[in-house]
């Protein structure tokens, strides 16, 4: 095991440097030809996904190379050792939340389908016509889509909380709209087009103070800071897992306990089950009953190495580092001429999306990659927001713990000679 | 910095992309669709007037979409005036498998107008960036929905 995992490294000034080793991607050259040099990545694609640590790499073959079984079934020895590695991982997630317990924790395969579980599970059972679900304007489509679903199967409503001018969560519309037919509030921590924080704290404490459920989209809050669900009082709060450094087809749903325990199960087959006969079938408890069917095992183990990984690094110390490219890039960005960038709010996670004038988001990726800068263009699962904003798409750079300020001037010089070409 | 991207981006995209053609919702049109490109946002309307003959009279395209998407488009309106319907359809064919295929492999579209296939090379840079090919047909395919008679078209159910 790297010694990344040494515990005292957390007291260590923050060496981005020294973490840039650990992923072994960011040494390599993309657009490399024949005739042609290749150029240093320039990894600003975060949002979108993250890159891997070579401890969350290692843990997956580790798995497969020497203690790979199913999970939950077999009596013999590699299934019980798969078995409780995997389930450790659980453990792992209640900490980095700061859970209650292990049994808050459900894994899902990716935020998406933690939001699908609400809407259908908690939702289905427990919202009827006429109730009402808050969104907001900056979410994804993930925590979009799922409850228009239920809403079209049941009739319930969906509210959407406005965002201001500068990115911020309107707080006092929001306010405004909890009446008595809300059940719940469904928004996000922080948001992957604006980089907005919103107040969770404060939007649950409103809502709780009138009987209303909160769930969080964590899906970007959780990888750039701290977080603590019983800080912000979360009755729900969603991840996933190729977003904090681990691999894709894992996400988690926090849940309080007794909301979880009273929810039915949405996915039927293999481990949800207690007993099954023709007749009749009994559901194990919570969290297992909402795990249908052999879970992602190799994943999970991944998912539990990247949270080692940055537990060790401390997300605190994580958070301190991207806020300090965020203030370098923000700053630098904004002394482009024609350049606008769209999210100015207070609280800002490290994302930073932008347009120029007169040239579309699109061209400006393309551009940027020739110049080995990776970023996201386009509409970011996001397509109401971009109205909001009146922008078609946006360019997006999203930071990481692993980048670094020669990295924002990089992408800097390759937006400036974008603006250059396009002239 | 960007020397090799002069393949995509040739002098005449860039202008047509700055100064589209044909710009415009007309006064007059008898066929029209929409286009989306939800990748990226892009949204393209073409209008076009085809005669009792079969022949594309005149045709115009609004909407927003990046360099080669809105200089693709352009194009498109000054090559297939006064073609038939056929050949709208032929020099399509012809254009999809250029953006899409290596030159071995293209189909045969038959007699096509050289004067509009030697215009629309200059966007063959495309094949060498496959995430941009739907900036470049999505006016194609939009025009083709639009003879058609259907209403709106997307990139995302075309195949390519």
């Amino acid at each position: 095991m790297s010694d990344l995992l040494n515990p005292t490294l957390g007291n260590a000034p923050y060496d981005v440097m020294r973490v840039r080793q650990d992923f072994p991607i960011l040494t390599r050259l993309v657009h490399e030809k024949k005739g042609r040099a290749g150029k240093p990545l320039v990894y600003l694609d975060n949002g979108a996904s993250a890159q891997k640590p070579r401890t969350v790499i290692d843990a997956m073959s580790h798995l497969l190379e020497n203690d790979y079984a199913n999970v939950h079934r077999g009596v013999h020895f590699l299934s019980q050792r798969s078995t409780d590695l995997y389930e450790a991982v659980r453990d792992k997630v209640a900490k980095f939340l700061n859970a209650p317990s292990r049994e808050n924790i459900v894994f899902t395969r990716n935020a998406t389908e933690a939001f699908n579980l609400l809407a259908n599970s908690w939702g289905g059972r427990f919202l009827k016509a006429g109730d009402a679900v808050i969104i907001s304007w900056m979410e994804h489509h993930a925590n979009i889509v799922p409850w228009q679903l239920l809403r079209d199967r049941i009739g319930i409503t969906i509210k959407v909380v406005p965002v201001l001018d500068d990115g911020s969560l309107d707080m006092a519309a929001y306010e405004a709209m909890l009446t008595p037919e809300v059940r719940l509030v469904s928004i996000a921590h922080a948001s992957n087009v604006l980089g907005t924080v919103n107040p969770a704290a404060r939007i649950a404490r409103l809502a709780h103070a009138k009987g209303i459920l909160v769930a969080f989209d964590g899906s970007q809050a959780a990888v750039h800071q701290p977080v603590d669900v019983q800080a912000i009082d979360a009755d729900f709060y969603v991840f996933t897992g190729h977003k904090l450094y681990g691999p894709t087809g894992i996400g988690v749903l926090y849940g309080r306990k007794e909301l979880l325990d009273k929810m039915p199960p949405w996915q039927g087959g293999g481990d949800m089950i207690s007993t099954v006969s023709f007749e009749n079938t009994t559901y194990r408890e919570a969290p297992y009953r909402f795990e249908a069917g052999t879970p992602a095992i190799v994943e999970g183990i991944g998912l539990g190495a990247a949270i080692d990984y940055v537990s060790a690094l401390g997300m605190s110390a994580i958070q301190a580092h991207e806020q300090r490219l965020l203030a370098y890039a923000t700053h630098k960005l904004s002394e482009i001429d024609g350049l606008r960038i769209i999210g100015t709010a207070p609280d800002k996670a490290a994302i930073i999306s932008f347009t120029m004038d007169g040239i579309h988001p699109h061209d400006i990726g393309t551009l940027l990659d020739r110049g080995g800068v990776a970023v996201r263009v386009g509409r970011h699962c996001a397509e109401p927001l971009m109205d909001r904003f009146g922008v078609g798409a946006t360019a997006r750079a999203s930071f990481g713990l692993y980048n670094t300020e020669a990295e924002v001037d990089a992408l800097v010089e390759a937006v400036q000679a974008c603006k250059a070409f396009f002239g | 910095m960007f020397d090799d991207l002069r393949d995509l981006y040739q002098e005449v995209i860039l202008d047509h992309g700055k100064n589209p053609r044909n710009f415009g919702r007309p006064d007059a049109f008898n066929r029209q669709a929409r286009g989306d490109n939800p990748m990226c946002g892009d949204k393209i309307a073409i209008y076009l007037t085809v005669g009792d003959d079969g022949t594309i009279q005149d045709l115009h395209f609004d909407g927003r979409g990046c360099a080669i998407s809105q200089a693709s488009a352009s194009l498109m309106t000054e090559i297939l005036r006064g073609k038939s319907m056929k050949e709208a359809e032929a020099l399509f064919g012809y254009f999809h498998d250029m953006c899409t295929k290596d030159e071995d492999e293209q189909g045969d579209h038959g007699t096509l107008d050289e004067d509009a296939t030697d215009k629309l090379a200059v966007l063959s840079g495309v094949r060498e960036f496959p995430m941009r090919v739907k900036c470049a047909t999505l006016a194609w395919h939009t025009m083709n929905a639009a003879l058609h008679g259907e209403a709106t078209t997307s990139t995302e159910n075309a195949s390519f």
